[in-house]
């Protein structure tokens, strides 16, 4: 009885995992990768080598010597520099009508944005955050840094 | 307190302190952009290039930076941004999937440039004019869409890394009447990223 209640618990758990990682959007793409760079997801630390797609809700995390490129899907460019954490909270796109949003957080370190078609369709549906601040983004490319910031 | 207090009074020593920073870049292609910087307190507007934020005891300030500080600062991250998107267009002969020779000519520069990206995604889209109906144009569409594909696979571009889709007359990039025959229409766009 025990072990069957067991059981189907771990089954709910495996399927609420399988569900979580379905519902996640592929957002874009590692293009450059340095030194120590990872992507978070899930609890899981998976290695951000070239060609590792990247999802909505995914972190991206970088050491000392690190720096992570990526492209989304609506042809924004991300480069996270050393000692970075940065957070792809939100990202919906339709490659055919260009609708969709972003939201990415800085929690500590350096992040260089292009931005892409979103921001040029619909500005109000980017946003990029640090601790302390929202960035408003119209068609444009800038930096991000924090200083101190968060490891979480 | 003991750790934070002489780092304080440092940080006002010094006035370098800030503890988050934004800077607008100039733009590649020359469009002039904007990002808007708020927090509780307001917001700062920055619209010129190397226009910037710092913030320093819980104020965004603004300030100025030049290219040459931003190298020394933000080099390392600036040269880990992904090689910027690009697109290409071939045009083809009316109601067929042959290219123009110009366009042949200009396939040359596409092979090369998706050879050389790292992790390269390729989108081929084809477009008609409004010669023929819908239904006859939407597969036509993806006739030359897939045809562009087909040379490319043929010339060793890996098929995983191509996508391809049909847009029938739907997206002119020169809007015409009904049936008239309109070259740059005829076109299959080549996105690469």
């Amino acid at each position: 009885m025990m072990i069957r209640a067991h059981r189907a618990l771990a089954f709910m758990f495996a399927f609420l995992a399988v569900a979580a990682a379905q519902a996640a959007e592929v957002a874009g793409m590692v293009k450059i990768s340095r030194g120590e760079a990872a992507i978070e997801r899930a609890g899981e630390r998976l290695p951000a080598t070239v060609g590792t797609p990247v999802l909505a809700t995914d972190r991206l995390r970088t050491g000392a010597d690190g720096a992570l490129g990526v492209t989304l899907r609506d042809n924004t460019l991300l480069s996270a520099g050393p000692n970075s954490l940065i957070v792809i909270e939100k990202f919906a796109f339709n490659s055919s009508t260009l609708e969709g949003g972003m939201s990415v957080g800085i929690r500590k370190g350096t992040l260089a944005v292009a931005s892409g078609k979103i921001a040029k369709r619909t500005p109000e549906s980017v946003d990029f955050h640090t601790p302390t601040s929202v960035l408003g983004v119209r068609g444009t490319e800038f930096l991000v840094e924090v200083i101190g910031g968060s490891d979480e | 307190m003991s750790k934070t207090l002489p780092h304080f009074v440092l940080c006002l020593l010094l006035g370098a302190c800030a503890s988050e920073r934004v800077v607008l870049l100039p733009s590649t292609d020359g469009s002039p952009g904007k990002v808007i910087v708020r927090d509780a307190a307001g917001e700062r507007v920055l619209d010129q290039p190397y226009a910037a934020t710092a913030r320093r005891l819980g104020i965004n300030r603004p300030t100025v930076t030049e290219a040459a500080q931003v190298e020394v600062r933000y080099g390392e991250t600036l040269r880990a941004l992904p090689p910027r998107p690009t697109s290409y267009t071939v045009y083809f002969e009316t109601g067929t999937d042959t290219m123009t020779p110009a366009s042949a000519q200009a396939f040359v520069g596409v092979k090369r440039e998706i050879a050389e990206r790292p992790a390269v995604e390729v989108m081929v889209i084809g477009h008609t004019d409004r010669v023929g109906s819908p239904a006859e144009n939407d597969p036509l569409s993806r006739q030359r869409a897939e045809l562009v594909r087909d040379q490319l696979v043929a010339e060793g571009v890996p098929v995983e890394k191509l996508e391809v889709a049909g847009r029938g007359e739907r997206e002119p990039l020169v809007p015409t009447a009904d049936d008239v025959d309109e070259p740059r229409n005829r076109r299959v766009e080549i996105s690469i990223r």
